[in-house]
């Protein structure tokens, strides 16, 4: 009888699928929450890492080709050019797997998501290698070969987080806006794509972070990169140049992954 | 972009005698989904008058939904027509009809992205308000749901309660002020005493803005305390009643009625009766906080009153003690925290009883407006004046058609049933 009305007025369980912002503002030890302390932390780590590979090639005890490549000229040119073909990758592969994911998930078209998801699947589960390699037979060994056969690669982790965010949109929510005559696309703009973002942008870091480890192929076919490195190494059976290589692309990635996070958190929606 | 002035202007109820909502008729309105056997909606023709607050009621799949989502188009009739305040829906483009139709679903359907003022701004932007006036609007509507501008304009969904956000919904529907309020369950999602305050609130609300609202629930309980009508549906959306709450307690049409009424039906009953429209209502003693003791006894022993109301600086009612506990004190004090019980004159009868049985006095007093001090109402006195209402028949005025054949779909239609 005299329970206080205002305690009453819980949350509604269950009301809605997108989550509250429960974890805001619980600060851990640095007033960070885990996932933000990562944030700060990564690229630390990764610039700990380059500095030591710094100091390590300018102790000069390394010889030959090896030392005639890794000056920071050259590391850097290279890191560009590996750049340059990871994000023209990447700006195609948003502009398909986007608007693709987005006609996927549309009431008329919905029934096509699963097939087509499954041929994205293919190409990613096609060793990269072998499609590039194939791409080259095909369209001759150069930038812009490399560039297709990374996109083939980088597509579904898009296309699988624009379709997965836009069917986490809760269907009450698209009626709701309907209800108050926003028309398709408006609802689409205001509605279903903001409420996506998490998902779909966690996709595109995912498919970036591919597309810097898969552009070391793009070396095999004179697509340039980092990969120069390592397949110079293999060339001259030099394990340290090899070696070197693989780790600037192993950084890279991880700044890239970091760039992502820090996009991610941004472009969050106040109020998820 | 379609131009806005394409449609031949907006539906528009606004009438002298203070109803802004706008009548709805459908006439052999029917739905079938592909693929099944029956129609969801068969043939349903229904009346609703401007103003009023009609609830659909009816077993689960029987088609409440789907007829709701027919009137604002989210659903497209199969056959049949449908007018808002004699405009055929079908003839106007669907997102503008639906901007001049309020909608509430359960749990508000708030975007939890906006803010709850932009939430509550969305239908005017899209009618090209100006921002000024879109954030003075925004203001207006939330005191009118009970929340407080400067606090909540700026909060997002998921940092409101379940019943604010719900309140919010209600807000965000009457931003653009529709004539017509389509809500569909509206607090299912709630527990039972924010349930019962939202109620309040919705018929506070309609009882200064008059829209016609068309609400669907579960709950037979909410369709009698909100309802000026309740259409009890059957199976494809048949109408097995269309009357006045008092009408379906007291003659339920059949025994699926009958059923669906439950139990208690005369308790239910109270629920019909506003503490305000008992004119049972007495004068008691007041005191303001400062007179003199000694005055106010007097003046209550002159009456013979045993205990005083006190009064703040608003006339709002603080405390009701007897006289001998005021006698302790030198003046009438407010710092003695007692809870008066007060309930509202638009509260049922029903709260009112509860409220009575558990006051020592075997009463309450009643507020009005801003909770001002209007009276107070004792048991004995409810229960005479509700034995003498219930003797007279209420005046509900003619009861509109509804139906699901021909004769009530050419009634309807105009053409004059035989
Ligand atoms: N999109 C749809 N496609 C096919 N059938 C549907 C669709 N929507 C509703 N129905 C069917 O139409 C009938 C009426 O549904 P409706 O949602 O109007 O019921 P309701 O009275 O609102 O039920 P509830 O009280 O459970 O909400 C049901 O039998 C339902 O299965
Ligand atoms: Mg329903």
């Amino acid at each position: 009888m005299s329970t206080p009305v205002q305690a009453q007025e819980g949350r509604v369980p269950g009301a809605r699928t997108q989550g509250a912002p429960a974890g805001r503002g619980r600060g851990g030890r640095l007033g960070l929450r885990p996932g933000r302390r990562r944030l700060v932390v990564q690229p630390l780590a990764v610039l700990a890492a380059l500095g030591l590979f710094a100091l390590w090639v300018a102790t000069g005890e390394i010889t030959g080709t090896a030392s005639a490549l890794l000056t920071p000229a050259t590391v850097v040119s290279l890191t560009l050019e590996h750049l340059e073909l990871t994000l023209v990758a990447a700006v195609v592969v948003l502009l398909i797997g986007i608007p693709l994911g987005i006609f996927l998930t549309r009431p008329r078209t919905r029934r096509l998501a699963g097939p087509v998801v499954l041929v994205a699947n293919f190409g990613q589960a096609a060793p990269a290698i072998g499609l590039v390699v194939l791409l080259a037979i095909w369209l001759g060994a150069q930038f812009s070969t490399a560039v297709v056969a990374l996109v083939a690669y980088g597509v579904l982790p898009v296309l699988a987080g624009t379709i997965t965010g836009l069917q986490g949109v809760d269907q009450r929510l698209v009626e709701a806006g309907r209800g108050m005559g926003m028309t398709t696309g408006a609802v689409l703009r205001r509605v279903e794509l903001p409420l996506a973002v998490p998902v779909m942008l966690s996709g595109v870091r995912t498919a970036l972070v591919l597309l810097v480890g898969t552009a070391t192929l793009a070396a095999f076919i004179n697509g340039g990169g980092l990969g120069e490195l390592i397949t110079t190494g293999i060339t001259l059976d030099d394990t340290l140049l090899l070696a070197s290589g693989a780790a600037l692309v192993a950084l890279l990635a991880l700044l890239v992954d970091w760039a992502g996070r820090v996009v991610e958190e941004v472009a969050r929606p106040r109020g998820l | 972009m379609p131009d806005s002035t394409a449609s031949a202007g907006p539906l528009d109820g606004h009438r002298p005698d203070g109803v802004s909502g706008a009548a709805i008729d459908l006439v052999g309105v029917t739905k079938s989904y592909p693929g099944q056997g029956g129609a969801a909606v068969d043939r349903i023709s229904l009346q609703i008058p401007a103003g009023e607050i009609v609830m659909l009621v009816g077993p689960s799949g029987c088609g409440k939904t789907t007829t709701l989502k027919m009137i604002n188009r989210l659903i497209e009739p199969t056959s049949g027509t449908i007018t808002i305040d004699g405009r055929d829906v079908l003839s106007l483009d669907g997102d503008e009809l639906r901007r001049q139709i309020g909608y509430v679903i359960q749990a508000g359907g708030l975007f939890p992205h906006m803010s709850v003022a932009t939430n509550v701004g969305i239908v005017p932007g899209m009618l090209r308000w100006e921002k000024k006036r879109i954030a003075e609007r925004t203001d207006e509507l939330l005191e009118l749901v009970g929340l407080d501008p400067a606090k909540y304009r700026d909060r997002y969904p998921g940092e409101l309660s379940g019943g604010q956000q719900q309140r919010v919904g209600v807000a965000r529907a009457l931003a653009a002020d529709p004539p017509v309020l389509l809500m569909d369950e509206p607090f299912g999602a709630v527990d039972p005493i924010t349930r019962q305050r939202l109620q309040d609130e919705l018929l506070r609300i309609q009882d200064e803005l008059r829209k016609t609202i068309v609400c669907v629930t579960h709950d037979f309980d909410e369709a009698v305390k909100l309802g000026d009508r309740i259409v009890v549906l059957g199976e494809g959306a048949r109408v097995v009643q269309y009357d006045t709450p008092a009408q379906v307690l007291a003659h339920p049409a059949d025994p699926f009625v009958e059923d669906f009424v439950g139990s208690g039906a005369a308790l239910k009953a109270l629920t019909l009766t506003r503490v305000g429209e008992l004119e049972a209502l007495q004068e008691t003693t007041t005191a303001r906080v400062g007179d003199a003791v000694a005055d106010v006894v007097a003046r209550a022993r002159a009456v013979g009153d045993a205990a005083a109301v006190v009064l703040d600086d608003r006339g709002r009612p603080q405390r009701w003690p007897w006289l001998r506990q005021l006698q302790a004190e030198g003046d009438v004090v407010l710092d003695r925290v007692e809870d008066v019980l007060s309930v509202d004159r638009r509260a049922t009868l029903n709260a009112a009883l509860d409220a009575m049985l558990g006051s020592r006095y075997g009463g309450v007093v009643v507020t009005g407006k801003n909770d001002v001090y209007e009276g107070v109402l004792f048991l004995q006195t409810a229960i005479d004046a509700v034995a003498t209402t219930r003797g007279g028949s209420g005046d509900d005025g003619p009861v509109p058609v509804a139906g699901n054949d021909e004769d009530a779909a050419r009634a309807l239609a105009g053409e004059g049933a035989s």
